[in-house]
């Protein structure tokens, strides 16, 4: 060890040693109060702030949860008798559609990024994310997309090919809009959440309080990172998959119609490889919220922190190696079938791992008595018993027979209500003093919980036993005298026991408090972050921004409460009246910029709206509408990124306080835009993966796929296309240089770049043309076609893109100096290249190999 | 605050994706696995096929799997015990985050490589396409 690799003899900062005179802090606080100030009357809607869009989301993904326990229970009202006649077989198709559907996309996911939202920036110490419009755009296509999809029950107009909606039954039997609702409704969903995950991931990664280094970070803090890189990777597959269906759909492409050269089992694979990934989503950010609520009760740090990061990142890898476990009766080589059997049982390790880090940090405490630890409790009892079914039918000869039985529907609701629910409700029991400063019922509690573990267990066990016993799923109804009514009956009763339970805790959180004095600050003596908020809260969410030297510095840092509020830290004013929060570095959160967030408005919602309208009107094959609706929303993101993105400073660096100046304005791969474009397009390319992975699959089950003499343009046109936009993307770093240097060639260089792309894209677009490819005759031309059509419409938005910069910078926005859009635009255009290429490889390169 | 200085502790020196790598190695010795499998029972052998190739192939990309992550790991074990190297590595200086990386890097190593060794399990045992 030399002296050199030593560190430095220099402190820790400190707060200010003495606070700043009555009067400044006063005036202080007044700046922070105006400038963070919640909108009234109308405008309240024009929100941004994370304390109010994280509110909606809660409430609304509550409320569906709500809506989709109504569906539960008649259903089970349905099934509580034999030939029972409460739904019809139609409609009980659709309840069980629209049950599975709302509880996994309309409040699993929502309320996940509702609780991360809501809590991260209070963790972190952030007066909000980096993209706070973005959170509000994602959640106002969250509350459209889903209102659209539930209402369709109540005309009759539901999905009702199950929640994994297999084709060919949603192709080619179920001719009303129902599937459609369901494919462009949740892709629309699908978008708003990757727009929540890029948030989160920045969030976490740049948005940390000074000196909090990744060895420090709150555990829920890395369990989202983990699920929000998961989502990246995890709903592109599906986009892609509906995008099939629906253009099977809508146009009689034939991807998954076997008597065109199809296939069906392409449509379980893009499912499940979004869905199994899902249910770790759905899993992993709840169990987060248990590593938070043990130590608080057990009144001490958790035991084996990095244990629990090895086991959050390591179940979040394996979990991408398991989708075929869902589709193991469909007659896959053997082999194959005893990989993903072994990947599904691998799973189990780091599982169980978290759950020994709890129970170990609950014996190595003292563990108070309280409502939500009883939430956990019941929440580990559970989800082990559902963990162990999953070791069972993890084994493909018994899932043989239990496929598709109730075996499973008892199984998932053990997975997800003990994995998910409780400690969502546990988390709600917690954190329920951060919203408006007043504690739940704990009389009400207590009771609440006792018919929800009871009712659960009374309700869900029995299922076991009638799968095993023959039961399948999805049937409306079922004979007598096959020994199943008494285990229906019981169930039936046990599900309304939980509801009740539920219903206990939806009054309990709606009750009017007015009466009810404010809890003191930080009531559970917790030792992260988010409790030095104030009771009842300020809409600034933290007065000034700490220096973090603990994992629980409300445990560990003398004073720091009084040292926040007195604002001894950073960021104590808003001298210019703007949103500010620190950006700082990855590994140690060293601080790097001043970021200045957007204020309220509300272009994120007639943004989401206008993007909604795509959506909607395409369901009703409304072709005109829908591309109107389409280039409103384009226009209008346009006007978005013109107005709210990359504003000049007033100065260049600011003093954010204990004697640190800091840039306002970075560009490039030091700005929080540029990463939330890259990890975007990371999501984009793995839903062009798909699509390639969907050539070669077909390429693997068809002898005639590639056919044997492909048309001379498919493989010329492509070629020339390629080399068109590779031409395009060199400019466009050219350009990127020429600003730099402040040359009057810029512009030139990015119009012929944009001239360039654009003759690329028309010739991708020429080589199936001129070769008379005709899409509905056979799966080949249709994939050739959708492939270059998906390279053609990221070059059209590249050229969007390309011709802002040159108005930008026309304008004088963009400028040697200020050069975000450029730096920006570049990226993307790294990611178009790349999709070019590929393109044109599998396309024109592929059949010659072949 | 100590972010910085030491060097060999420097905040640049210390990456993300190392924890990333073992599992990385993990995801592709699945998926070639996965695809040689599929590709040499749907296109060359064909049903009942012999897998007698495909069980070489797994063992070979399971021995090199092995190793690169048993490298990873043992790199991430020597950041970890840099000098002591008593957990739980909660200290808030460059040591502490340097070791708790190296510490959580040898954990998903260990991880990765059961994952590994229980996906070529299924090639020790099955013989054929069927």
């Amino acid at each position: 060890v030399t002296d050199a690799d030593r560190s430095p003899p220099d402190r820790d900062v400190g707060p200010l040693a003495a606070p700043s005179p009555e009067h400044v802090r006063w005036r202080q606080a007044q700046e922070l109060l105006r400038t963070w100030e919640t909108p009234k009357g109308w405008r309240y809607w024009s929100a941004v702030n994370n304390t109010e869009v994280g509110l909606w989301y809660l409430a609304a993904s509550f409320f569906f949860l709500l809506f989709g326990g109504v569906l539960a229970l008649l259903m089970r009202l349905q099934l509580a008798t034999p030939n029972a006649q409460v739904l019809s077989a139609d409609l009980y198709n659709q309840t069980f559609t629209v049950h599975g559907s709302v509880m996994m996309f309309l409040f699993a996911i929502p309320v996940f990024e509702a609780f991360a939202v809501m809590l991260m920036p209070q963790m972190l110490g952030a007066r909000d994310l980096p993209f706070p419009r973005l959170a509000a755009f994602g959640f106002w296509c969250f509350i459209l997309g889903g209102v659209f999809l539930c209402g369709a029950i109540f005309f009759d107009a539901a999905p009702k090919g199950g929640w994994f909606m297999y084709p060919p039954l949603t192709s080619k039997y179920q001719p009303g809009i129902g599937a459609d609702i369901w494919l462009l409704g949740f892709s629309f969903i699908e978008i708003a959440a990757i727009a929540s995950a890029v948030e989160l991931i920045v969030g976490a990664l740049k948005c940390r309080p000074p000196g909090m280094r990744i060895n420090l970070i709150p555990l829920y803090v890395w369990y989202t990172l983990v699920a929000a890189v998961m989502i990246l990777f995890a709903f592109p597959p599906l986009i892609a998959g509906s995008m099939l269906l629906e253009i099977e759909r809508a146009f009689e492409w034939p991807f998954f119609d076997a008597t065109r050269g199809g296939d069906p089992i392409l449509w379980q694979h893009l499912f499940w490889l979004f869905g199994h990934p899902e249910v770790y989503i759905i899993f992993l950010p709840s169990i987060a919220l248990v590593a938070m609520i043990v130590p608080t009760f057990a009144k001490r740090p958790i035991v084996g922190y990095s244990w629990i990061v090895l086991a959050a990142i390591g179940t979040g890898f394996l979990s991408f190696g398991l989708w075929v476990h869902h589709m193991y009766t469909v007659g896959l080589p053997g082999i194959s079938l005893g990989l993903f059997s072994a990947a599904s049982t691998a799973v189990a390790i780091p599982t169980g791992i978290q759950f020994f880090c709890f129970i170990g940090t609950m014996i190595a405490g003292r563990v108070t008595r309280s409502i939500p630890m009883l939430w956990v409790l019941g929440s580990i009892a559970i989800f082990v018993i559902g963990g162990l079914t999953g070791v069972m039918i993890a084994l493909a000869p018994f899932d043989f027979q239990a496929h598709d039985s109730f075996f499973i529907v008892g199984h998932l609701h053990y997975v997800l209500i003990g994995g998910a629910l409780f400690p969502i409700f546990a988390g709600v029991y917690y954190f329920y003093p951060l919203l408006g400063g007043k504690q739940l019922s704990t009389r009400l509690g207590k009771v609440a919980f006792s018919l929800s573990f009871i009712g659960f267990n009374v309700a869900f066990f029995p299922m076991h036993l009638s799968g095993l016993r023959g039961m399948p799923r999805r049937v409306f109804t079922y004979p007598p005298d096959l020994g199943l009514e008494t285990l229906n009956l019981i169930s039936t009763i046990g599900a309304f026991i939980l509801a009740s339970g539920v219903a206990l805790i939806a009054i309990d959180v709606v009750r009017p408090k007015k009466k009810q004095p404010h809890t003191e600050r930080n009531p559970w003596r917790a030792g992260t972050l988010e409790w030095v908020q104030e009771m009842p809260p300020k809409p600034w969410g933290i007065r000034s921004i700490p220096e973090i030297d603990s994992r629980y510095p409300l445990w560990d840092q003398p004073n720091l409460m009084r040292d926040i509020d007195e604002g001894r830290y950073y960021l104590p004013d808003a001298r210019e009246g703007l949103r500010e929060t620190l950006v700082t570095s990855v590994i140690d959160a060293r601080p790097l910029q001043c970021q200045r967030l957007p204020g309220n408005s509300f272009l994120p919602l007639v943004a989401a709206l206008s993007t909604g309208g795509f959506f909607i009107f395409g369901t009703f094959h409304a072709w005109l509408p829908a591309l109107a609706s389409l280039v409103i929303a384009l226009g209008l993101i346009s006007f978005w990124l013109w107005v709210g993105t990359g504003r000049h400073p007033e100065k260049i660096e600011k003093n954010v306080g204990l004697g640190k100046k800091l840039p306002i304005y970075v560009s490039g791969p030091a700005s929080v835009g540029w990463w939330g474009l890259l990890i975007t397009m990371l999501a984009d390319l793995t839903a062009f993966v798909c699509l390639v992975f969907g050539y070669f699959f077909y390429w693997t089950v068809r002898d005639d796929f590639p056919p044997a003499s492909s048309p001379e343009p498919v493989a010329i046109w492509p070629a020339i296309g390629a080399a068109s936009i590779v031409g395009a993307w060199a400019l466009m770093i050219l350009a990127r240089r020429l600003n730099a240097r402040s040359s009057s060639w810029t512009q030139l260089s990015i119009l012929s770049a944009a001239a360039l792309a654009a003759l690329g894209a028309l010739a991708f677009i020429a080589g199936p043309w001129l070769g008379g490819l005709d899409p509905k005759v056979h799966v080949y031309p249709a994939t050739v076609w959708l492939l270059v059509i998906w390279a053609a419409a990221h070059v059209a938005i590249g050229v969007i893109m390309q011709l802002f910069c040159v108005v930008s910078r026309i304008a004088g926005r963009t400028t040697a100096r200020f050069d975000m859009d450029l730096h920006n635009a570049t990226l993307y255009w790294h990611f178009t290249a790349l999709t070019a290429v590929i393109t044109a490889l599998v396309v024109a390169g592929f059949p010659a190999v072949a | 605050m100590r972010y910085a200085s030491a060097r060999g502790l420097r905040e640049e020196r210390d990456g993300l994706w190392a924890l990333a790598a073992a599992p990385t190695i993990w995801a592709a010795h699945f998926l070639l696995c996965y695809a040689t499998a599929a590709v040499w029972c749907a296109k060359i052998a064909r049903d009942d096929g012999s897998l007698f190739e495909v069980r070489l192939a797994i063992a070979a990309y399971t021995a090199l799997a092995l190793t690169a992550i048993g490298l990873i790991g043992w790199r991430g074990f020597v950041k970890h015990r840099r000098r002591g190297g008593e957990r739980p590595h909660d200290a808030d200086s460059p040591e502490d985050r340097h070791r708790f990386l190296g510490f959580a890097t040898s954990l998903l190593s260990g991880l990765s490589a059961i994952a590994t060794i229980f996906s070529a399990l299924p090639a020790a045992f099955i013989g054929s396409c069927s």
